[in-house]
């Protein structure tokens, strides 16, 4: 075994141990950690990119290296780069802690790579638990405010629950295949009742991380709570690592079984209708920044929903695409919203006011990152919607792609009231938001790709067709 | 009645003795009203989990189990009311919650148990098949999890690292300055 093909995973791992280890250092030596971590993640993610087009299937099937993997082990790469770029002055709010958090952002990555690489159950589940655990404490990690720490037990006791709801999934699955290699199970799943009860509890426990409604419960309180990077982080690489699983397991597994008779699509679309619906129908009456842009993110679960629920090439094709364009997009929004609260102490939307005397680029970039997710062409969530609803009328959910754009139109109000607030109403403060080289750096990032992925989607949507060729 | 027949009825006698010990020690840790005693029910639960590894002539885990669950986590649990509780024992009762809430949890659990007892008991299992439990069970499991299982194996490592690191961070809380 070449052991080049799980460069990426061992590279993340020493990274995210030199981060714990650096802090230790006494001093001011110790503030090396945020300059190593962030070009340890960037050298990590040139790598991933140069061995793209790697395919290898070890120990048996229980570990892909595939093109699929690849895709997503680069977005959540671009995605904690991003968030570390982005957090700027927020971080001083985590004090003698600075080394952790990166440490931690780190192992969380590398449970999300695990779990997009898991080609059996046991692993995809350890993946899993990494990336949760380390979110449990990121979450937390504001031990003076109340708010975070109480977000942080929520989110361990419903989080809990959430694994045991998908590991007796689980285990139902390999009762009956005697198998827990995903790709192994799809020969000898026949439609029986604990077969269907474990698949629908398998589909459960993903769509808790996804905040799927009717599993959305946690979303709204942990997002308000959880430390601003955290949250962007939480809604941006965690969905799309659940997304990353629960596409293999349901097109390996469930999908390519000849055995089985089971509309999975149709459960699947019918939770993406409700989540788009309810989602966005509550953000439109919300008036903290950070719970709109957590209900504004179970409606976007709901799109990217729709596009696995579709289950074609559009369909897939649409949840890669959307899931990366959607670390841009929202990545820009909670950037901005971190150096607002930063600037202002308050995470109410009212704190925009007059962004746009104060820092116009900043009320610019804002716009451009919600109405991308609002889906108004030319940026790149339109072409994002446009994959996932043609694949849903292909398979003929045209209901499913009729509720998705009405409910774009809705969402369209309350993603431009905060341009309303950012551009009419006056400012209480003259003089600009400040912020570092490196949280510019992130923003201009995040609004060139999102206008560069709408009007020259091309490239992007080519890799995605690379990615899902696999399962077609 | 032949030997084996009657060796099976044994089996089945002693699983059903586990099962109903294990699973009363469960309720006990759910719907006792005082937290030592919630500790000492899942003690009970965790040696009734060990006994049937034991049935299943799965030795080595069933010892781990024992070791691990019954002995350490349950003594690190008691630590932590013991450190944690600053008031009598019998004064950590969680309010008992308003009568809609009790029949709402009822119902929906009992939905799920029904659902998922019909769902198993009308399954066509496909029984298991081989030679039953290998000589060296412990080699065999250390060659799965160093060979085949190995990343998900350096994961829980990772993953315990991770933990521990959170502990200390939640543990110490906030630093004077």
């Amino acid at each position: 075994m070449e052991i080049s093909l799980l460069g990426t995973e061992i590279l993340l791992a020493t990274l995210g141990f030199l981060a714990l280890v650096t802090g230790l250092l006494p001093g001011r030596a110790k503030s090396i950690t945020g300059s190593m971590s962030l070009a340890g993640l960037l050298l990590i993610l040139v790598y991933t990119i140069a061995h793209f087009g790697e395919e290898a299937s070890l120990f048996q099937g229980i570990y892909l290296v595939d093109n699929f993997a690849a895709y997503f082990k680069m977005l959540f790469l671009t995605a904690t780069l991003l968030v570390s770029l982005g957090a700027g002055r927020y971080l001083e709010r985590f004090e003698n802690k600075k080394s952790e958090f990166y440490s931690l952002m780190v192992f969380a990555t590398l449970g999300m790579v695990i779990m997009a690489s898991a080609g059996d159950f046991i692993t995809l589940y350890v993946g899993l638990e990494l990336m949760t655990v380390s979110f449990y404490i990121l979450t937390a990690f504001l031990l003076r405010d109340g708010l975070s720490t109480e977000a942080g037990l929520k989110y361990l006791v419903l989080g809990a629950a959430s694994s045991a709801i998908l590991l007796f999934g689980i285990s139902l699955v390999m009762a009956y295949t005697g198998t827990t290699v995903i790709g192994a199970t799809a020969a000898r799943l026949m439609t029986e009742p604990a077969v269907v009860a474990g698949i629908v509890l398998l589909a459960a426990g993903f769509a808790f991380k996804i905040s799927v409604i009717p599993f959305h419960m946690w979303t709204p309180d942990i997002y308000q709570g959880a430390p601003t990077p955290v949250t962007n982080y939480l809604s941006v690489a965690s969905k799309a690592a659940a997304f990353a699983a629960m596409v293999r397991v349901f097109m390996v597994a469930v999908d390519a079984a000849p055995g089985l008779t089971l509309s999975w699509n149709l459960i699947l679309a019918i939770l993406a209708a409700l989540t788009i619906i309810v989602g966005n129908l509550i953000a439109l009456v919300q008036e903290d920044i950070k719970r709109l842009l957590a209900y504004s993110s179970i409606a976007q679960a709901g799109y990217i929903l729709a596009g696995l629920a579709a289950a074609n090439a559009y369909g897939l094709k649409g949840v890669l695409f959307y899931a990366l364009l959607y670390v841009f997009c929202n990545t820009g929004a909670f950037i901005i919203a971190t150096a607002v609260e930063v600037d202002s102490g308050s995470t109410a939307i009212e704190a925009f006011r007059g962004l746009s005397k104060r820092s116009p680029a900043l009320a610019a970039i804002m716009t451009i990152c919600l109405l991308s997710l609002a889906g108004i062409p030319p940026l790149a969530g339109f072409v994002g919607k446009f994959y996932l609803f043609a694949g849903a009328i292909q398979q003929g959910y045209l209901w499913l792609a009729l509720i998705g754009l009405i409910m774009s139109m809705v969402s369209v109000y309350y993603y431009l009231n905060v341009s309303r607030v950012m551009y009419i109403e006056k400012a209480g403060k003259q003089e600009p938001v400040k912020g570092s080289g490196a949280f510019r750096l992130a923003l201009w990032v995040c609004a060139l790709a999102a206008i560069f992925l709408g009007c020259y989607p091309a490239p992007l949507s080519n890799l995605a067709q690379q990615a899902i060729q696999l399962f077609l | 009645m032949s030997t084996a027949a009657a060796n099976l009825q044994l089996q089945d006698a002693v699983f059903v003795m586990i099962a109903i010990v294990t699973t009363g020690a469960a309720l006990g840790v759910v719907f006792l009203r005082n937290i030592v005693h919630n500790a000492l029910c899942l003690v009970l639960t965790f040696l009734g989990v060990a006994a049937v590894y034991f049935q299943l002539n799965a030795g080595f885990i069933g010892l781990v189990q024992i070791l691990v669950y019954a002995g350490a986590i349950s003594v690190l649990i008691i630590f932590a009311i013991m450190l944690v509780m600053d008031k009598e024992i019998n004064q950590t009762n969680l309010p008992i919650p308003s009568l809609g809430r009790r029949i709402a949890g009822v119902y929906i659990t009992a939905l799920l148990v029904i659902t998922l007892v019909l769902a198993i008991y009308f399954t066509a299992w496909p029984l298991a098949t081989g030679a039953g439990a290998p000589f060296d069970a412990v080699g065999m499991l250390a060659e799965l999890m160093l060979g085949d299982y190995v990343i998900a194996f350096e994961a829980a490592a990772v993953l315990l690292l991770v933990a521990v690191v959170g502990a200390v961070i939640l543990a110490k809380g906030v630093e004077k300055q």
